[in-house]
């Protein structure tokens, strides 16, 4: 028998609007049109709330929430949009790009890259922190796939889909703060990897050119996504 | 009123972003028609005036000389723009920062040349350890990023300069555009 389903009222910047009591601040916001930036989420991936830059503002709360892991409650009432909270995100947003070595105009997905919109979307127009030029491999091994570690963000939908959807967990990340890596296998080239199986999950929901198939003009960079949201979809009927 | 005065100064960059300036075509009447274009790579001036109302800066800060440019620039201008991706970010320049200056020579120089290998040394100005942004040298009032921003781009933040106002670039270009 199915549960009786429970619905929490609640105001996202003071609209009033209702959800499942199973729902995130973030499902609940995308359900009325209210836009609230991401990076690491992905719908049909477990949320895990990494990146920050879905940080909401909650009345009562002095701590800013990330709306992809925290849960509506009834009378909440939720903030999106204010200055200090575009601070924060633009502030998130500049950390990811002097971390590593972002460079736009050299990138295979330049054009296609959600970092590089957010940049746009967010108002971000240079890096105001000093940039850290690290020394990153280029591991191209894989007969038709590339990892770039100039480009990743450590958002890990590699590693999510590769474990919750393809079951193959190929994916990892190895290492601690700064020196986070995201792996293959037990840090072994990707091309060695015995249980890779090429399926091209984890190219596909890389929100940046960390991850990108060889052979391909910059003009078809464009990453498909559709599949994931219809394959969880079509796992949770047959369960 | 009197013409606005600009410049444009090219440092560490491949010139991509005065191409684009030059790509407003006709529209460049319309500009010089509002100021004078008083210190260029476009135009045979050796000294970089005084009082200048806005400067185009492209390029990154990548040796001694572009250090010395950019603080004189940026004292004798008001209102300095970080021009393209190179001086915003530092860009493919920035790009052998991970490897330093030593390495780079060397791999230019000596390891790619059969004939008469030597880094030159004499009457170039030295490399600096790391390539960097403009505004992590120098005040920067205005970052237009893009490589190259297009001709529209420019010409739009251009006419809000001139009419003192400040260009919003977010709506307009993004890096790498």
């Amino acid at each position: 028998m199915n549960q009786p389903v429970r619905v929490k009222t609640l105001k996202i910047d003071d609209r009033d609007v209702s959800g499942r009591e199973d729902e995130t601040i973030l499902e609940v916001a995308r359900q009325n049109g209210i836009f609230i930036p991401t990076l690491c989420h992905l719908e049909g991936l477990t949320p895990i709330g990494a990146c920050r830059l879905c940080l909401v503002e909650i009345k009562g709360v002095s701590r800013l929430l990330p709306a992809c892991v925290t849960r509506v409650e009834e009378g909440m009432e939720v903030y999106t949009q204010s200055e200090r909270l575009q601070k924060y995100r633009r502030m998130v947003l500049e950390l990811l790009f002097s971390e590593r070595n972002h460079i736009c105009s050299v990138c295979v997905v330049n054009g296609h890259c959600e970092l590089q919109s957010m940049a746009q979307i967010l108002g971000m127009t240079h890096v105001s922190v000093p940039y850290r030029f690290p020394r990153l491999p280029v591991d191209a091994s894989h007969e038709r796939f590339v990892v770039d570690h100039n480009r990743c963000i450590l958002c890990t939908r590699c590693v999510r889909v590769c474990d919750e959807i393809e079951g193959a967990h190929t994916w990892d990340v190895m290492g601690r703060g700064i020196d986070s890596r995201v792996i293959t296998d037990l840090n072994q080239p990707w091309g060695e990897s015995e249980t890779c199986t090429s399926c091209g999950k984890c190219v596909n929901v890389c929100p940046t050119g960390a991850l990108f198939e060889k052979g391909k003009p910059v003009s078809d960079r464009q990453k498909k996504r559709q599949f994931l949201p219809y394959l969880t979809m079509m796992r949770e009927e047959r369960r | 009123m009197s013409k606005k005065r600009i410049a444009t100064v090219w440092l560490d960059g491949c010139s991509g972003c005065h191409m684009s300036f030059l790509d407003m075509d006709e529209r460049l009447i319309e500009v010089f028609q509002q100021a004078d274009l008083v210190y260029s790579p476009l135009v045979d001036l050796k000294e970089f005036p005084e009082q200048v109302d806005i400067t185009l800066v492209e390029g990154a800060v990548s040796s001694e000389e572009d250090l010395h440019k950019i603080r004189m620039v940026r004292e004798r201008t008001k209102i300095l723009v970080a021009f393209g991706d190179c001086a915003v970010t530092g860009n493919v320049p920035s790009m052998r920062n991970p490897f330093g200056a030593k390495a780079t020579l060397q791999r230019a120089y000596l390891e790619n040349v059969t004939l008469h290998p030597q880094v030159p040394r004499e009457a170039i100005p030295a490399l600096l350890e790391k390539v960097r942004p403009v505004h992590e040298v120098v005040k920067v009032d205005v970052f237009i990023p893009g490589c190259p921003p297009s001709a529209e781009t420019i010409f739009l933040a251009l006419s809000d300069l001139l009419a003192d106002r400040m260009p919003d670039m977010a709506k307009l270009t993004r890096f790498g555009a």
